[in-house]
C-alpha cells in the first residue's frame, strides 16, 4: 500500500462577512487512507468540502491534490483532478439506466455518435472495482434501493478516475445491511489506493471503518490523529468542546394507563393489521429497516395516509376515520416528520410561522393575529430550545439541521402535544443536540407524555426505550420490554420478519 | 411607542415629499422650467431613497449599533419590503421622464394628467392582481382570471339590458366573478389536479360562456342612460377638482382610492390574519401545512373564491371604462395580471408575494405603456420592454435569493 500524501490542505481560512467559518485548517490524506471528518453541525465540515471541490474560494491557504493546486470557482477542474463527492442527497437521474448514470457527463462518442461499447466497458470496470455485478447496468435507477443507488453514485465517481472520494453522511438513510455493504465497498476502494474522507455522526461506524480522524469545532481543528489511540468519549469531548458524560439519560420507569391504542390498523398497503398500545409515561421504540412500514404506520395513525380498516383509540375514545391531522392534533398527538426538509418544516417561511403553524388560536381574535403575543411566544420557545438564529423572523433554510429539528419540536410543544410520534428524530443531528434530544424525551416521559420513537439506529432505541416493537413489511413482528432484546435479535427480527 | 411609529412616519414623509414634487408638473401649460425643477427634485428624492434602502439592507445583514436605536431590524425589514418595489417603479418612471425631458416635455409624460391616466389604466389589472397575489403566494395560478373578468362584465351588461338598477347588476357581476373563482377552487381542491390545468380549461370555458350569453357578437351594449354618473366618475380622467384637495393628495377618480382601499384590505389579510399565514404555509410547503393540520382544501377554495370576488370587482371597473361588456376583452388579460404579481417579487413556486409589490408591478406595466405612447415609440417596443422587465425582475430576484443562500447557515 502506498503511503505518499495525496491531498494537502494547508492553513485554509474562510469567512462569510463577520462570520469566521474556517480558521487555519490543515489536513493531509494519503493513498489508501480513510479519514473520518467529525464535528457538530455548523463546525465547518460542509464549507471545507466545498473548498475541496472548488465550489468555494478560501480567503487564505492552499489545497493541493497530487501536486496540482485546486483552482477555486472551477468545480469541473477539481473533478477532473480526481475529487469526487457523494452527498447525502443523491444526484441520480431516476429515469435513466445505471449505465447511463455512471457515464453521465463523460459520455464516449465517435463523430458525435454515442460509442456504446466503450461506454459499457468503462461502466463495467467501475462496477467491478466496487465488486458489484455487471447485470445491474441495464436496470433503471428508480428500481434500485437507496443503498444500491449510493453504490451507483460511487461507481460514477470511480469511472471519472477519482483519486479522493468524499462521502457525506452516507449511512444516515441506509439500513444496516446496506450500510455494511457500503463499508465493504469503501474498504475495497481503500485497498485500491483511493483516499477517502468519511463524514458521519455515528462514532461506532467511524471507529470500525476509518483509520484516522480530524475533528472540526467552530471552524478550527480541535484534534486529529489515529483512531486507535483514542476513545469515543474523547472524540465526543473534542466535538462538543465539553465532556458529554452521558449521551443517554437515566430513565425512571413510571407508567400509567393506556393513552393510545391501535386495533388491527390497516392502510394502503401498509400498515398491515397492526395492534399496539402505548401507556402514559412510556417510550415505545419502533425498530425496522428503512422501508419496513414504520413511517407508514405513523402517517396512518396521524391521519396523513388513508386508513383502510381498524380503529384508533386515544384516551379510550375512538377517533374519527377521516384522514385529518387536525383531529389528531386536537387529541394531543404531535408528529415529527422523518423528512424535515420537505415535510417537517416549510423552508422558505419564517421560524415564527413554522413554530405557530399548527395552532394560532392563542394569538388570534376572529382570525386577526396579535403579532406582539406571537413574537413573545416564539421568543420564549426559541430560548427554551436554545435555537441559534438571529431572530424568529428569518426563514428556516438559514438554520442548521439540528436547529431546524428544534423548531419542529418547538412547534409540537406549542401545540401542546402529549402523544409524540417521532420519526427518525436524530437523523443528521450532531452529538450534542442528540444528547439534548434524548434528555428531553426522558423528561417528557417523566412528565407523563407517551412517545413513539422510530429509528433505524438500534442502539439508541435500546438505550432510551421502555419497550421495543419490531416491524417488517408493514407487519408487527414482536413487542418486548427493552431488557429482553439484544441488538442482534432486533436486527434478525427486522430483517427476516417472524423468525 | 416612538419606534412603532417610525415606519408610518418615514413612509408618510417620503410620500409627501415625492407627491409634492410630482405635482409640480401638474398642468400641461406649466413652463419647461417648472417641469424640469420638479423632475430634478424627484430624481434627488429617488437617489436619497435608494441610498436609504441600501443602508437599511446592510443594517439588516449586519446590524449597525448607531442605527439600531432608531430602526429595529424588523422594521428595517418592513421598510425595505415596502420601499424596494417602489424604488423599481420610481426608476422606470424616471427613465421615461428623462427621455421626455430630453424632448422638451413634448410627450407630456411628466405631468399630472398622465399620472392620472397611468392610475386609471392600472386599475383593472391591479384589482385582479390583488387576488392573484393570494393565489400565487399559495403556490397556485389562475389563468382564467382574464376571461372570468370579461364574463362578469358581460353579465353586468345583460343585467342592465334587463332593466335592473345598476347596483343590482353590479352585484350580479361581482357574484359571477366570485362564482368563477369558487368553481376553480373547488375543482382544484377535489380533483387534485394542478391549478394550471384546471384554470387553463376554465379560461376557455368562461370565454365560451361569455360569447354564448352575449348575443351581439360577444359584446353587450347597455341601453343609453343606464350607467349612472357616479359610476362614470369612478374611472374618469377628469375628476371634479373639488372632490379632494389637490396639493395634499393626487386628484384622481374615486375608483382609484377604492383600489387602494382594497389593497390595504388584501395586505392586511395576507400579513395579519391566520388565513394569510396559512396561504404562505401552503405555498411554501403543502405537505408541512398538512402535517400541521391546516384544512388545505377549504383554504384553497377560500383563496380562489376571494380572488374571484376581486375579479368580479375588476369586471365592474372594466365595464365602467368600456361602457359595455365584451366577452373577448379578457383574452390575454390574465397574463398581464400574472406579470404584475411576478414583477412585484412573488415566487411562482409559492410562499412569497406582497401586495405593495403587486401594485408596483401593475403600475410599471402602465408606465411602460403610457411612456412608449408619449415618446411616440409605438406598442411594438412596449411589448419588448415589458417582456424584458418581466425577465429582469425574476432574474434579479433569483440572484438576490441565491446570494443570500450562499452565506453560511
Amino acid at each position: 500500500m502506498l503511503t505518499t500524501s495525496l491531498l494537502n490542505v494547508t492553513a485554509v481560512s474562510k469567512s462569510y462577512a463577520a462570520n469566521r467559518v474556517l480558521s487555519h485548517v490543515n489536513l493531509t490524506l494519503s493513498r489508501g487512507e480513510i479519514l473520518a471528518l467529525l464535528g457538530e453541525n455548523g463546525a465547518g465540515k460542509s464549507t471545507l468540502i466545498k473548498i475541496l471541490t472548488g465550489a468555494v474560494r478560501p480567503d487564505a491557504g492552499t489545497v493541493m491534490l497530487d501536486g496540482n493546486p485546486i483552482v477555486h470557482g472551477n468545480t469541473a477542474l477539481a473533478r477532473h483532478l480526481g475529487v469526487a463527492v457523494v452527498y447525502q442527497e443523491l444526484s441520480l437521474c431516476n429515469h435513466l439506466t445505471v449505465e447511463d448514470n455512471i457515464m453521465l457527463g463523460r459520455e464516449q462518442q465517435r463523430l458525435g455518435i454515442l460509442d456504446r461499447q466503450t461506454q459499457r466497458k468503462i461502466a463495467v470496470e467501475a462496477l467491478a472495482k466496487l465488486g458489484q455485478p455487471e447485470s445491474w447496468l441495464d436496470r433503471r435507477v428508480s428500481s434500485l434501493s437507496i443503498g444500491q443507488k449510493q453504490l451507483v453514485e460511487i461507481a460514477r465517481a470511480i469511472a471519472q478516475n477519482a483519486k479522493i472520494l468524499i462521502l457525506d453522511e452516507p449511512t444516515s438513510s441506509l439500513s444496516q445491511q446496506d450500510a455494511r455493504q457500503l463499508f465493504d465497498v469503501v474498504r475495497r476502494l481503500q485497498s485500491q489506493g483511493l483516499g477517502v474522507i468519511y463524514i458521519s455522526h455515528f462514532l461506532e461506524e467511524v471507529r470500525s471503518l476509518c483509520s484516522s480522524y480530524l475533528v472540526l469545532r467552530d471552524g478550527t481543528v480541535a484534534g486529529s490523529g489515529q483512531l486507535q489511540d483514542t476513545t469515543p468519549r474523547e472524540l465526543l469531548k473534542l466535538m462538543a468542546g465539553r465532556d458529554i458524560e452521558q449521551l443517554y439519560p437515566a430513565r425512571k420507569q413510571r407508567q400509567g394507563e393506556c393513552r393510545l391504542e391501535l386495533r388491527a390498523l390497516c392502510g394502503h398497503p401498509w400498515p398491515d393489521n397492526i395492534s399496539l398500545t402505548i401507556n402514559r409515561g412510556e417510550i415505545l421504540g419502533l425498530a425496522g429497516l428503512v422501508g419496513s412500514g414504520r413511517t407508514e404506520l405513523l402517517r396512518t395513525l396521524y391521519g396523513l395516509d388513508p386508513r383502510r380498516t381498524g380503529d384508533i383509540f386515544i384516551d379510550q375514545r375512538r377517533r374519527s376515520k377521516s384522514q385529518d391531522p387536525a383531529d389528531r392534533i386536537r387529541a394531543g398527538v404531535a408528529m415529527i416528520s422523518e423528512d424535515r426538509k420537505q415535510e417537517g418544516l416549510a423552508q422558505s417561511i419564517s421560524i415564527k410561522d413554522n413554530m405557530t403553524l399548527s395552532d394560532m388560536r392563542p394569538f388570534s381574535l376572529f382570525g386577526w393575529l396579535n403579532e406582539t403575543k406571537r413574537d413573545q411566544c416564539c421568543h420564549e420557545l426559541k430560548e427554551k430550545f436554545s435555537i441559534k438564529a438571529l431572530s424568529c423572523d428569518v426563514p428556516i433554510w438559514t438554520l442548521s439541521g439540528g436547529n431546524q429539528q428544534k423548531v419542529a419540536l418547538a412547534r409540537a410543544v406549542h401545540q401542546k402535544g402529549t402523544i409524540w410520534l417521532l420519526d427518525e428524530p436524530t437523523r443528521g443531528i450532531d452529538v450534542g443536540t442528540k444528547a439534548e434530544l434524548y434528555r428531553w424525551m426522558a423528561e417528557l416521559a417523566e412528565k407523563g407524555d407517551s412517545l413513539l420513537f422510530v429509528s433505524s439506529y438500534f442502539q439508541e432505541l435500546l438505550a432510551t426505550c421502555d419497550r421495543i416493537a419490531v416491524i417488517s413489511q408493514g407487519k408487527l413482528v414482536e413487542v418486548r420490554p427493552t431488557e429482553q432484546w439484544t441488538e442482534h435479535e432486533l436486527m434478525q427480527y427486522a430483517m427476516q420478519g417472524r423468525a | 411607542m416612538l419606534r412603532s411609529l417610525i415606519t408610518p412616519l418615514v413612509l408618510g414623509a417620503i410620500y409627501l415629499l415625492l407627491s409634492l414634487l410630482v405635482y409640480g408638473g401638474y398642468c400641461l401649460d406649466v413652463s419647461w422650467e417648472t417641469r424640469s425643477c420638479s423632475l430634478a427634485g424627484w430624481l434627488v428624492g429617488l437617489v436619497i431613497l435608494f441610498v436609504g434602502v441600501v443602508v437599511l439592507k446592510k443594517h439588516i445583514h449586519a446590524p449597525s449599533p448607531t442605527l439600531i436605536r432608531w430602526v429595529p431590524i424588523k422594521q428595517a425589514d418592513q421598510i425595505v419590503g415596502i420601499l424596494g418595489p417602489m424604488l423599481v417603479l420610481g426608476l422606470v418612471v424616471s427613465l421615461f421622464a428623462m427621455a421626455d425631458a430630453y424632448r422638451n416635455f413634448q410627450g407630456n409624460f411628466w405631468s399630472l394628467p398622465s399620472f392620472r391616466l397611468i392610475m386609471l389604466q392600472t386599475s383593472v389589472v391591479s384589482i385582479a392582481a390583488l387576488g392573484m397575489t393570494l393565489i400565487i403566494a399559495s403556490g397556485g395560478i389562475d389563468l382564467s382570471s382574464g376571461t372570468a373578468l370579461a364574463l362578469s362584465g358581460v353579465v353586468l351588461g345583460l343585467g342592465l339590458e334587463a332593466d335592473l338598477p345598476f347596483v343590482a347588476a353590479a352585484l350580479l357581476c361581482v357574484t359571477c366573478g366570485t362564482l368563477c373563482g369558487a368553481i376553480n377552487g373547488t375543482l382544484i381542491s377535489f380533483m387534485k389536479l394542478p391549478p394550471f390545468i384546471i384554470t387553463l380549461g376554465s379560461m376557455t370555458i368562461f370565454l365560451g360562456i361569455g360569447k354564448m350569453i352575449a348575443t351581439d357578437g360577444g359584446t353587450v351594449k347597455p341601453p343609453a342612460g343606464s350607467i349612472p354618473n357616479w359610476i362614470a366618475d369612478m374611472v374618469t380622467l377628469f375628476p371634479d377638482p373639488a372632490w379632494i384637495a389637490y396639493p395634499l393628495l393626487p386628484n384622481v377618480a374615486w375608483g382609484i382610492w377604492f383600489v387602494f382601499g382594497l389593497a390595504i384590505l388584501a395586505a392586511a389579510t395576507l400579513n395579519r390574519t391566520v388565513f394569510g399565514r396559512h396561504i404562505f404555509a401552503i405555498g411554501s410547503s403543502e405537505s408541512t401545512a398538512r402535517l400541521c393540520g391546516i384544512p388545505i382544501a377549504r383554504t384553497k377554495i377560500v383563496i380562489y373564491t376571494l380572488a374571484g370576488f376581486l375579479v368580479g370587482i375588476g369586471g365592474v371597473f372594466q365595464f365602467a371604462r368600456l361602457s359595455q361588456g365584451d366577452a373577448t376583452a379578457g383574452v390575454g388579460l390574465e397574463l398581464r395580471i400574472i406579470a404584475a404579481v411576478v414583477i412585484g417579487g412573488a415566487s411562482l413556486s409559492g410562499g412569497r408575494g406582497s401586495i405593495i409589490g403587486t401594485l408596483c408591478g401593475a403600475a410599471i406595466m402602465s408606465v411602460i405603456k403610457l411612456g412608449c405612447t408619449a415618446l411616440g415609440l409605438g406598442n411594438q417596443l412596449e411589448d419588448i420592454l415589458l417582456g424584458t422587465i418581466i425577465i429582469a425582475a425574476v432574474a434579479v430576484d433569483q440572484w438576490r435569493v441565491r446570494s443570500q443562500s450562499a452565506s453560511p447557515n
